[in-house]
C-alpha cells in the first residue's frame, strides 16, 4: 500500500523498473515462442494466426513496456540524485504518469482475455508494432483488438508525456547550487534530450492513433484508400514518431554507458563538451530521418535521397559518441566488473548496429533488404545489443544504491556471457538469412531455401538467453535476501548519488549539496586537489 | 524542497556556487505542456494541409464554409485574451472585484465561441450535409476544430476553476497572482491555435477540389 499510494520518486523508478522487467520475461517468451516456431522449415508448432500477434506484441511490448519505462525508470531515479534535489519538480504528475503507464500496458494485455479479433474472442492485437493502414482498416482488422493496440499505447503514451515535463522541469529548475548545466553528469543531458523528443514524437503518434480510432469507429476517412484516405499519411506520421522513438530507447543507455565507463576506467569522461554537443544534434536530426523507414514506398528520388542523406548525417554525432567512449577507456586503469562488461558489451554491439544501419541509410540497398531478416538483425543489435545491454549494465551499478545490496559478480559475469553469446548466436545469422532473402513475419518457411541452418542457429541463442536472464533473477533475489552490504560507495565513483546512503533515504539528501565542479564526490574526497582547479 | 536548508561553503569554494536556477518549474512544466500540445496539433494540422483539394466529392470547402459567424467567434475568443490579461493585471494590484469581472468576461466570450461553433456545425451537418463520413474535408473540418474546441473547453474548465476559487476567497493576490498567470498561458495558447487553425480551414483551405483521384 506504501508503494501504490507513494509520490516518491524512488519508489515509482522502481516500480517501473519492476514493471518493465516484468514486461520484459513476457515479451521475451513471446519471442521464445516465434523463434521455435522458425527453428526448422515447415513447422507448425504454432499457427499462422497466432504468429501474427506474438510479433506484434512482442515488438509493442518491448518498445512501449519494456524500453520506455525502463528508462523513464532510471531517469527517474537518477535524475534527483545525480542533480542533488530531494524529488522531481512535480511528485503527484510523477505518480499520474506510471499508473497511467501501468493502465496502458494491462489494457493492451487483457486484450488476450477480452479482445475481439479476427478469429474471434481472446485475439490480441496482430498488426505488426507499426499497424500500417490499410491493414488497421475495420474491413481488414475486425473486432477491436486493433482499437486495444490503440488505446493501450495511447495511455502508456500519456503517461511518457507527463514524465518528460517532469525531467525537463527537474533538470531545467531543481539542479542544486553550483551545479551549472555543463556541470550536470552526463546522464542529465542525454534525458533532457530524451525528454525533448519525448515531448515532440510521442503527440504525433498519439494524433495518428487519435486519427485511427475515428476511422474505426465514426467512419472518419484519414487512412483509408477507399475513400480519399492516404496509407502513405499513416507511414509518414507514424515514423516521424518511430525514428526519434529510436533515439529514445537508445539515448539513456548512451547516459548509462557515459557514467559507468569514467567509473571503471578511473578516468573522466572524455570530451564531455563534444559529448553535449552530440546529443544535442542527434536530437535534432532524429526529427529529420523518418522517411528511411519508407523508401520502398516509392516516395522519389528526391525524398529518397534526403532522407539517406539524414540518416548518414546522423551517424556522426553518434560516431563522435563512440570515439570518446574510447577516449575514455583509452589508458585508463579498467576494472571489468560486470556493470563495465556490459558497457563494452554495448559499445561493441551498438558499432555494429549502428554500421549495418548505415547500410541501410543506402537506398537500393534497402531496396533489396526491406522488410527481410536483416532488418531484424540490425535493429536487434541497436535495441537488444545496445538499450538492453546498457540497461543491464545501469541494474548492476546501481542496485547497491537502490537497494543497499551488492550483486554477486560471479553470477553477474556468468549472465553477460551467456547474454553476449545467446545474443550474437540468434541475431548475427539473421544478417545472413534476410541476404538470402528471407522476409520478416512469416510464420514458415519452405525447405530448400538455404535458410534453415541460419534459423537453427538464430533459435539456439534464445535458451542462451534465457539462461542469463534466469541467472540474474536468481542474482537479484539472492542478493536481496543476503547480498553483502554494499554502503555508500562501493564503486568509489563521483556523481552524488552515491553520496548518500544505500538506499537513499526518502528525501535524498539531510542537506542539499552544493558543487563546484562536475564531479562534486571527488573534490569531497579530494579536498587538496579539487576537480574544479582543472575546470 | 522549497525550504530546503543550503550547506555552508568552506571559505575556498567559488562564491557562484550558491547560485540556483532562476527557472519556476510551473513555468517550465507549463511550456513544455503546450509544447507537446502543439506537437498534437501540428499533426492534425498537417494532415488538414495534406488533404486540401483532395475532396473531389460531397461537400466542398467552398461551398460550406461561410466567414459570418466564425469571423464573430474568432473576434470573441482573440479579445477573450486580452480580457484574461487585465485580469490577472487586476489581481496582481489586488483588486479582486475587477479580477473576476474580468475573468468571468473572459469565460463568457469563450462560451460564445463554443455555442458559435456548434451552431456552426449544426448548419453544417443539417444544411449541407457535411459529416465527418462524408470525405476527406469533412474528416479533416470536423477533427481539426473539434480538438481545438475540446482544448478551449479544457482551457475554460481551469479559468471556470479559478474564478470558484476567488468566489470561494481561496485566491491570494500575493501569492496566487503568478500561479493564475501560468494558467492563463494556456488559453492564450488556445487562441494563438485558433489563428493557426481558422487560417487554414477558412482562408487557405477554401479552395477548389481537385479533379477525382484517379
Amino acid at each position: 500500500m506504501q508503494w501504490a499510494i507513494s509520490v516518491d520518486h524512488k519508489k515509482l523508478a522502481l516500480m517501473y523498473i519492476g514493471a518493465g522487467l516484468c514486461f520484459f520475461l513476457v515479451a521475451g517468451l513471446e519471442a521464445a515462442f516465434m523463434r521455435l516456431q522458425l527453428a526448422r522449415a515447415e513447422n507448425d508448432v504454432i499457427d499462422p494466426e497466432t504468429f501474427n500477434q506474438l510479433f506484434t506484441m512482442h515488438g509493442t511490448t518491448m518498445v512501449f513496456l519494456v524500453g520506455m519505462p525502463i528508462l523513464l525508470g532510471f531517469g527517474n531515479y537518477l535524475i534527483p540524485l545525480m542533480v542533488g534535489a530531494r524529488d522531481m519538480a512535480f511528485p503527484r504528475l510523477n505518480a499520474f504518469g506510471f499508473w497511467l503507464f501501468i493502465f496502458g500496458g494491462l489494457l493492451l494485455y487483457f486484450s488476450y482475455l477480452g479482445a475481439d479479433g479476427l478469429y474471434g474472442a481472446g485475439t490480441a492485437p496482430d498488426v505488426g508494432w507499426f499497424a500500417y493502414a490499410p491493414l488497421t482498416s475495420r474491413t481488414f482488422s475486425r473486432g477491436n483488438s486493433t482499437d486495444y493496440w490503440i488505446l493501450g499505447i495511447m495511455v502508456s503514451g500519456f503517461g511518457s508525456m507527463t514524465t518528460a515535463i517532469n525531467f525537463i522541469a527537474t533538470i531545467l529548475c531543481m539542479r542544486c547550487p553550483g551545479m551549472t548545466l555543463m556541470r550536470m553528469p552526463m546522464i542529465g543531458w542525454m534525458m533532457l534530450v530524451v525528454a525533448f523528443l519525448v515531448l515532440v514524437a510521442i503527440p504525433i503518434l498519439t494524433g495518428a492513433q487519435i486519427m485511427l480510432l475515428l476511422d474505426r469507429t465514426l467512419g472518419a476517412h484519414f487512412f483509408d484508400p477507399e475513400t480519399q484516405g492516404s496509407a502513405i499519411l499513416w507511414q509518414h506520421l507514424f515514423w516521424f514518431f518511430g525514428h526519434p522513438e529510436v533515439y529514445i530507447l537508445i539515448l539513456p543507455a548512451f547516459g548509462f554507458v557515459s557514467e559507468i565507463m569514467p567509473t571503471f576506467s578511473r578516468k573522466v569522461l572524455f570530451g564531455y563538451p563534444l559529448m553535449v554537443a552530440a546529443t544535442v544534434g542527434i536530437g535534432f536530426i532524429s526529427l529529420g530521418v523518418w522517411a528511411h523507414h519508407m523508401f520502398v514506398v516509392g516516395l522519389g528520388p528526391v525524398l529518397d535521397s534526403f532522407f539517406g542523406a539524414t540518416t548518414f548525417l546522423i551517424s556522426v554525432p553518434t560516431g563522435i559518441k563512440i570515439f570518446n567512449w574510447l577516449g575514455t577507456m583509452w589508458g585508463g586503469r579498467l576494472h571489468f566488473t560486470t556493470p563495465m562488461l556490459f558497457v563494452t558489451g554495448f559499445v561493441a554491439m551498438f558499432v555494429i548496429g549502428g554500421l549495418t544501419g548505415i547500410m541501410l541509410a543506402t537506398v537500393p540497398l534497402t531496396w533489396q533488404l526491406s522488410d527481410s531478416y536483416f532488418v531484424v538483425g540490425h535493429f536487434h543489435y541497436v535495441l537488444f545489443g545496445g538499450t538492453v545491454f546498457g540497461i543491464f549494465g545501469a541494474i548492476f551499478y546501481w542496485f547497491p544504491k537502490a537497494t543497499g545490496r551488492m550483486l554477486d559478480e560471479r553470477l553477474g559475469k556468468w549472465t553477460f556471457w551467456l547474454l553476449f553469446i545467446g545474443f550474437t548466436l540468434t541475431f548475427m545469422p539473421m544478417h545472413v538469412s534476410g541476404a538470402l532473402g528471407m522476409p520478416r513475419r512469416i510464420y514458415t518457411y519452405e525447405a530448400d531455401r538455404g535458410w534453415e541452418i541460419w534459423n537453427l542457429i538464430s533459435s539456439i541463442g534464445v535458451p542462451v538467453q534465457m539462461a542469463g536472464v534466469a541467472i540474474f533473477l536468481w542474482n537479484a533475489i539472492r542478493a536481496l535476501r543476503r547480498g553483502p552490504v554494499a554502503g555508500n560507495d562501493p564503486w568509489d565513483a563521483w556523481t552524488l548519488e552515491w553520496g548518500t546512503t544505500s538506499p537513499p533515504p526518502e528525501w535524498n539528501f539531510d542537506r542539499i549539496p552544493t558543487c563546484t565542479s562536475a564531479r562534486p564526490l571527488w573534490d569531497r574526497k579530494n579536498p587538496e586537489d579539487p576537480d574544479a582547479y582543472y575546470e | 524542497m522549497g525550504g530546503a536548508g543550503m550547506t555552508a561553503l568552506p571559505a575556498n569554494q567559488e562564491a557562484g556556487a550558491t547560485l540556483r536556477s532562476p527557472l519556476s518549474r510551473a513555468k517550465v512544466g507549463m511550456a513544455c505542456l503546450i509544447f507537446m500540445e502543439s506537437a498534437i496539433f501540428s499533426a492534425f494540422l498537417v494532415t488538414y494541409l495534406y488533404y486540401i483539394g483532395k475532396s473531389p466529392d460531397g461537400p466542398q470547402p467552398l461551398e460550406c464554409l461561410e466567414l459570418g459567424l466564425v469571423l464573430v467567434n474568432s473576434a470573441c475568443l482573440i479579445s477573450s485574451s486580452f480580457t484574461v490579461v487585465i485580469a490577472v493585471r487586476a489581481l496582481a494590484r489586488g483588486a479582486m472585484g475587477a479580477f473576476r469581472f474580468w475573468l468571468a468576461l473572459t469565460i463568457l466570450l469563450g462560451i460564445e465561441f463554443l455555442v458559435g461553433t456548434g451552431y456552426e456545425w449544426w448548419g453544417l451537418i443539417e444544411d449541407k450535409g457535411l459529416t465527418l463520413q462524408s470525405n476527406a474535408f469533412g474528416t479533416n473540418f470536423y477533427s481539426l476544430v473539434g480538438l481545438h474546441a475540446f482544448h478551449v473547453i479544457v482551457g475554460m474548465l481551469m479559468l471556470v476553476i479559478i474564478l470558484v476559487l476567488s468566489i470561494f476567497g481561496c485566491i491570494r493576490p500575493d501569492r496566487d497572482h503568478q500561479r493564475v498567470d501560468i494558467a492563463t498561458w494556456y488559453w492564450h495558447f488556445v487562441d494563438v491555435v485558433w489563428i493557426l487553425v481558422f487560417t487554414l480551414v477558412y482562408i487557405v483551405g477554401r479552395v477548389p477540389q481537385g479533379a477525382p483521384a484517379s
